[in-house]
């Protein structure tokens, strides 16, 4: 159970306070409702390089991570399909540093020439360390765009491709703060050694005379539900084949999510999962086989993927994983193996509440979810799916003419 | 009427004041375990550690340690691995074995509810694994195939090259090739197993919510019912040997990025210098901030991420410098580098830097007691090097009062950039 807080400025900036007296420190994360989807098609990659640029200096503080740093406090950010996320950790008596700086460059930011051009390259070098220079790191560049037709989702964070990131100028950069940096698109959680008072107090301090701004309405193009069984062949230099099967699947608040999240976790969580026994360890013909779901706001993806054996051909292995997901599809699944993933979920949620942090992140995303209480219900919903609806939902997913096959052969 | 509000000028802050660790209640077992626990009953879990020595490294059969731990949860004399898998995932518990370069463990994390449940599984693993010949065999081609992917990343291969020239053929110098695989035999496995996995060469902490029930289970389970065996554990390792070969150049025509790891044999935790080097070391590329960080991606943008770092380990250490730089700004890359350990050799470090690492430093020390968990492995880093809880506070004395002096020493002594060894994969 988090216990939480919760009011909105006059600016619309949404607040939540999590006490922890047990801890000497404090958290400050603020959640933007800005993501890779809601990038213009040809400037993609925009919003994870803009994360960059928010540590480039705001209009009254031309340097970001020095003053904080020198306070005791660590900070960082991370940018997804959905969200751009940003955090700082701190010793709690400094929890005034934090709300300083994060006002501030909610304010307004320096918009630094040199930030801009070194930051395009630190992403440039980010693009290629994880996406380019890796064996299959470039898998999600080719699967999204088979997966996806219509939605945002057919590009990764960090874009299409590196001009994307080298074309990125200035008027862009302000255009994109102007219309998702604000209070009404934002929420901020304040966590640990910290009463709600003082934290109500910091907030109308330094958010409060921030200007509201216009709050973004999103209307992305929604992908059509997919009629046709697509695949994919590409070569590269890698060791081993892999395969990828991915399928479109609810999104993260719709009706079925739960039911598909638990079907991964039957299909590949811990040794005993199905895919591992079954292929892995009694068939033999994977080194390697895993089954998740992207959790994304919007319809969302499901992927399974395994490298086969050598001695094995793509098509049995394609095969193998088929007739897994044909068993979920036929079977109910059996009361012990419910249990079980449900068991699972509920201790990780419970092990999650030892992380300070983790708790405000959770608080933040959930009230992007409309209530940030819903968190304290999660494994409630997780524990009332029944086998019925599981094999409802797998029956849904594992379709043929749902299916987007990426097979990645060893050149 | 509200006044103006100062933007510009940053809000008063405080230091950092004491920082209490917990300490553990220690409990010696008849047959030479120690168990050492940190309480504290905030959530409904457990974390227990079985923590053993690893034994001393043979050349010739060098994957011993590594195998013996990663095969633990493989099958005992009554449970198959995938009985093993099924009663651990059933209660919502995590098994884990993790192999590190002096010890080995097997790590618990249960709802303090189940762990009557689960516990004989653990008990099971510890002091009966068997290691199939069936599991072996699947054991050794899948690490096979994980090894051929590894060995296509450049930071990988870098990081390879790196410990064998600085640690030489020893447990720490260790990259396993494909035919080092062929030397695993299930007999040799079952006699490491039973020098290694004893009582006496144990130590189990348990952190979380512990109750009597709690250590009564442990009690019963590792004390009385578990013997040491006919052999003691050898846990004393080979000297290290570090490389005559200071360059390594592993070309790669086709690489966008290269991989560049450099550095030196060091000391340990061990040594009195080594709070002091930790300083050194924050300064040159040890935080977001530090100078590596700061000239190399914040200014030229040649790089996602560089930083610096010392390994402490029982038998010595290492200080490195790793980064993934483009392949076209290598060299410059590696002169920067030198660059920034020539003015840390040469230039004192102003005092508002120092200021700034040092309270940077403390605050991160607090920021990492994030909960039971973390006292505990604040516990391991001293107890396994013989040391004692004054350990930290001499490292925050250091921390605090160090100066721009002695920092300068310490770039002098332990940054011996004649002495470097420098590993380059990708282009240069």
């Amino acid at each position: 159970m988090v216990k939480f807080n919760r009011f909105t400025l006059d600016n619309g900036l949404r607040v939540i306070v999590h006490e922890d007296h047990t801890t000497p420190m404090a958290v400050l994360n603020i959640l933007y409702d800005v993501g890779a989807r809601d990038e213009d098609p040809d400037k993609t990659g925009f919003a994870h390089l803009f994360e960059h640029l928010m540590f480039g200096g705001s209009v009254n503080i031309p340097v970001y991570d020095e003053p904080l740093q020198r306070v005791g406090g660590e900070n960082n950010a991370f940018t997804t399909n959905d969200i751009t996320n940003y955090y700082i950790t701190l010793p709690s008596a400094n929890i005034e540093t934090a709300f300083w700086l994060e006002s501030d460059r909610m304010l307004s930011l320096a918009f630094s020439k040199k930030s801009l051009e070194v930051q395009r390259n630190v992403v440039i070098e980010e693009f290629k360390q994880r996406y380019l220079n890796q064996p299959y790191g470039d898998v999600w560049l080719k699967l999204r765009p088979l997966v996806y037709k219509k939605h945002p989702y057919q590009w990764a964070t960090i874009g299409k491709e590196i001009k994307h990131i080298e074309d990125a100028q200035m008027e862009d950069v302000k255009a994109f703060f102007a219309k998702h940096y604000n209070p009404q698109n934002a929420i901020m959680v304040i966590g640990g050694n910290v009463t709600t008072e003082h934290a109500r107090k910091l907030a109308e301090k330094w958010f409060g005379p921030i200007p509201a701004g216009e709050k973004y309405q999103r209307n992305l193009p929604q992908e059509p539900e997919q009629n046709e069984e697509r695949r994919l062949t590409v070569a590269g230099k890698v060791p081993l084949n892999d395969v990828y099967i991915a399928f479109h699947m609810p999104g993260r608040l719709d009706e079925g999510y739960y039911e598909a999240d638990l079907i991964s976790d039957i299909l590949s969580r811990g040794n005993s999962s199905r895919l591992y026994k079954t292929l892995v360890k009694d068939k033999q013909l994977f080194s390697e086989i895993h089954a998740y779901n992207m959790g994304s706001f919007d319809r969302g993806m499901f992927v399974v993927e395994g490298k086969p054996l050598e001695n094995v051909s793509i098509e049995t292995a394609e095969a193998a994983i088929w007739e897994e997901l044909e068993i979920i599809k036929n079977e109910l699944v059996p009361p012990d193996e419910l249990t079980k993933v449900k068991n699972k979920t509920e201790s990780t949620m419970v092990f999650s509440e030892m992380s300070l942090l983790d708790k405000a992140m959770n608080l933040a995303q959930f009230e992007l979810f409309g209530d940030a209480d819903k968190l304290n219900h999660e494994t409630d919903k997780y524990l009332a799916v029944t086998a019925e609806q599981i094999q409802k939902q797998a029956k849904e997913i594992f379709r043929k003419e749902n299916s987007s096959t990426l097979i990645y052969l060893a050149a | 009427m509200q006044m103006k509000l100062e933007r510009k000028t940053a809000p008063e802050f405080k230091a950092v004041g004491q920082i209490e660790l917990i300490r553990p209640e220690q409990i010696d077992l008849d047959n030479g375990c120690k168990i050492f626990c940190f309480n504290s009953g905030d959530q409904d879990l457990v974390r227990i550690e079985w923590i053993f020595g690893n034994l001393r490294f043979d050349p010739a059969k060098p994957l011993l340690n590594v195998a013996v731990n990663t095969m633990l949860t493989e099958g005992t004399s009554k449970l198959s691995a995938a009985q093993i898998a099924d009663k651990i995932d059933f209660y919502g518990a995590f098994l884990q074995v993790d192999y590190g370069y002096d010890h080995s463990q097997v790590v618990l994390y249960t709802l303090t509810r189940h762990l009557a449940a689960t516990l004989p599984v653990l008990k099971d693993i510890i002091t009966d694994s068997v290691f199939p010949e069936k599991e072996l065999a699947t054991f050794i081609r899948n690490q096979q195939q994980k090894l051929q992917v590894s060995l296509q990343k450049n930071d990988v291969v870098a990081r390879r090259k790196f410990n064998k020239a600085v640690y030489g053929n020893t447990i720490y110098g260790l990259g396993a090739d494909m035919d080092d695989y062929k030397t695993l035999h299930r007999e040799d496995m079952l006699e490491h197993f039973k020098q290694m996995y004893q009582p006496s060469n144990c130590t189990i902490l348990v952190s979380g919510k512990i109750e009597q029930s709690t250590l009564d289970l442990l009690k019963e389970s590792f004390g009385k019912e578990w013997s040491n065996y006919s052999i003691k554990a050898d846990t004393s390792q080979l000297d290290l040997k570090p490389a005559t070969d200071h360059f390594y150049f592993v070309e790669k025509p086709d690489a966008l990025q290269s991989a560049i790891r450099m550095g030196l044999p060091s000391i340990n935790r061990t040594h009195p210098d080594f709070p002091a080097l930790q300083v050194m070391n924050t300064v040159l590329g040890g935080y977001f901030g530090s100078r590596l960080m700061a000239n190399i991606r914040e200014d030229k943008g040649y790089t996602y991420g560089i930083g610096s770092g010392s390994s402490s380990l029982s038998k010595g250490g290492a200080f490195f410098i790793a980064t993934e730089v483009g392949a076209d700004v290598c060299k410059k890359a590696v002169n920067e580098i030198e660059k920034e350990i020539n003015i840390l050799k040469t230039v004192l470090i102003p005092e508002s830097e120092l200021s700034l690492v040092r309270n940077y430093m403390l605050g991160s020390l607090l920021g990492s007691l994030e909960n039971i968990f973390s006292h505990a492995d604040k516990f391991k880093n001293i107890y396994f090097f013989g040391l004692d809880y004054d350990y930290y506070d001499r490292y925050t004395e250091v921390v605090k009062s160090l100066s721009a002096v002695e920092i300068m020493q310490m770039a002098k002594k332990y940054l011996d950039t004649d002495n470097f060894y420098k590993v380059i994969v990708g282009k240069y």
